[in-house]
């Protein structure tokens, strides 16, 4: 299976990223290498075996359950401190471009 | 004394516990050493925030209140976000952030006593095998700097054997602690998957991320993952309720009788000479030590690159979603809408193969190739679990090369990233099953250049792997050689 210019631009657009000229021809022709050698994996004969998400469900005993917490809040309110690092922040609120007209 | 740079983290705290040496005196020697940034190995270095933590430190000394390793130096991966150092992850995109806590990694090692001397270069987002991929320069190896360290925890490994710190943190997802200590001829251990918190450390496939220390011996790496390690059942849900050993207990264990398991796939045509006479000598070591060798099969290994390469993009496509010029780090300057800017934004933030990473994950789980791809991948992680399973009724450790070959010349993958893929090979299987694994170095290659030899033990099999990375390393020397000059 080979991906073409078309699927890359699809995937560029899925993942949100611009992609120049060059760097797209690049992109496929690496992506395509990549996927020469995933090929061998669709030969493998997986009947019956389930899917490992999680290395903890490979895990034997009880203790290695997932947990969940409660849901209350566990920190304090420190949203200066978190939108310090934002590029665009305005009385508390994260600025963007114009959604709706 | 002898000279403080040279001292392991265990002896540097005696000196510390006993008040021979200050703190204050021990951070302004190794910051001293990173004067030049050798290697280029750090990312940020801050000697007023390290010295206020190290003055802190000898407060603790004086008061009786100090913790085990109370005024010790580290530095940390920058993959962990640090209130007192910028953290960057390697990437363009996170120029400049400041995070607003500390990672728990992080905080337990400082509530240990260490003192944090700065931030270690990395690949971008942890994506590379040659710290090539760091988007503010490549790291080189203390032992020739024509070569690479090795990667991704590139800076970690070279840090640590040119004595700039006794001890560093890095993180493993495919084999980026064991493959950059083998390198750079020093010790390092990836505990089980679940042992060390996932909080605050920059996520990039979180099933296979997991951090672990890089130090100079397996009896300091025992002191580090003692106090790294434990449950942090409110901030990471894949965090193992399971309390924390004091791993160095056990070192002392001999080794009559411990079964060591090789895998036959480990030793075939790809793995180069020197490294095939360096591992087995090793295991001649271990065998005279009492241990019995074992030939065991891990018949899925050659699988285990594709497969990682299709898990670990997927699970990166998805976590590097939350870089999008929004919330925080870089935005470009140029955009006519929210959708333009996300694009824009991400691609001038991210570098070459970080961009191919997010593609293919985000190929591999979009409709139509999903099942072919990305779920046969996780049907043959299963796979490659079970076949550990079934070896570890044979053994009790498994032993091996962690890589094909040393460190290569810098540049030398640049344009095919496939070959620095296939260098994870030995690396990427207990990784996918989520095992504890270290590298041990065990001597000079081609070009003197450090070998490493892996071992991988079962589930919470730390304490088994530093037993016998500790015993080996007291019949032998390989772990204290040093780069020329240091």
């Amino acid at each position: 299976m080979s991906l073409t210019n078309t699927d890359i631009e699809r995937i560029a657009n899925l993942a949100r990223l611009e992609l120049q000229p060059e760097e797209q021809a690049r992109m496929l022709s690496k992506i395509n290498g990549f996927f020469g050698i995933v090929e061998q994996i669709r030969t493998v004969d997986t009947t019956g075996v389930v899917p490992m998400a999680h290395p903890i469900d490979a895990m034997p005993g009880a203790l290695m359950a997932l947990r969940l917490r409660p849901d209350v809040a566990s920190e304090p309110n420190t949203r200066d401190l978190n939108q310090r690092s934002a590029p665009a922040v305005e009385r508390g609120l994260f600025l963007v471009p114009k959604v709706i007209e | 004394m002898g000279e403080l740079h040279n001292l392991s983290v265990k002896a540097l705290a005696a000196l510390l516990q006993t008040k021979e040496v200050s703190a204050v005196e021990v951070a302004t020697r190794f910051l001293a050493r990173t004067g030049g940034n050798p290697h280029h190995a750090f990312l940020d270095i801050d000697s007023e925030a390290t010295l206020a933590q190290a003055r802190a430190s000898d407060a603790k000394l004086t008061k009786g209140s100090a913790g085990p390793l109370e005024g010790v130096p580290i530095a940390h991966k920058d993959v962990f976000v640090t209130r007192d150092f910028a953290t960057t992850a390697g990437s363009k995109i996170l120029k400049d952030y400041r995070s607003p806590f500390d990672a728990t990694v992080v905080s337990r090692l400082r509530t240990a006593g260490m003192v944090t001397l700065g931030k270690l270069n990395c690949d971008e987002f942890a994506m590379g095998s040659a710290n090539e991929n760091s988007a503010y320069g490549a790291v080189t190896n203390p032992w020739d700097t024509s070569r690479i360290p090795g990667g991704s925890s590139g800076g970690s490994a070279a840090a640590v054997a040119a004595r700039l710190t006794p001890a560093a943190t890095g993180t493993d997802t495919g084999g980026s602690i064991r493959q950059p200590a083998s390198f750079c001829g020093i010790t390092g251990i990836k505990p089980t998957y679940g042992r060390a918190s996932r909080y605050g450390m920059i996520a990039y496939a979180s099933s296979l991320d997991q951090a672990g220390p890089l130090a100079r011996s397996a009896e300091d790496c025992a002191l580090l993952l003692s106090a790294m390690c434990g449950p942090d059942l409110d901030r990471d849900s894949t965090s193992l309720d399971v309390p924390v050993e004091n791993f160095s207990a056990t070192l002392g264990e001999p080794l009559q009788g411990l079964r060591i398991g090789i895998p036959k796939e480990f030793f075939g045509e790809g793995l180069a000479g020197d490294v095939r006479t360096a591992i087995n000598a090793a295991l001649q070591t271990l065998e005279a030590q009492g241990a019995k060798l074992v030939p065991i099969t891990l018949p899925r290994t050659e699988l285990a690159m594709p497969v990682y390469y299709i898990i670990a993009p997927a699970e990166a496509s998805s976590n590097l979603s939350r870089f999008d010029g929004v919330k925080f780090g870089h935005r470009t300057k140029d955009y006519t809408d929210l959708v333009s800017m996300y694009k824009k934004t991400r691609a001038e933030g991210f570098g070459e193969e970080v961009k191919r990473r997010i593609m293919t994950g985000a190929y591999v789980l979009s409709h139509g190739y999903y099942d072919a791809y990305y779920l046969q991948a996780q049907k043959i992680r299963r796979m490659i679990a079970d076949d550990f399973q079934r070896a570890f009724e044979e053994c009790d450790v498994i032993a091996g090369p962690v890589a094909p070959t040393v460190a290569w010349k810098l540049g030398n993958n640049a344009s095919d990233p496939l070959a620095d893929y296939l260098a994870d090979i030995f690396t990427l299987p207990a990784s996918l099953a989520g095992l504890p694994c270290m590298s041990v170095p065990v001597g000079m290659g081609e070009s003197t250049m450090p070998v490493g030899m892996q071992l991988i033990g079962n589930y919470l099999q730390e304490a088994r792997l530093l037993n016998v990375a500790h015993q080996y390393q007291q019949a032998t020397g390989h772990h204290l050689q040093k780069p020329e000059g240091i």
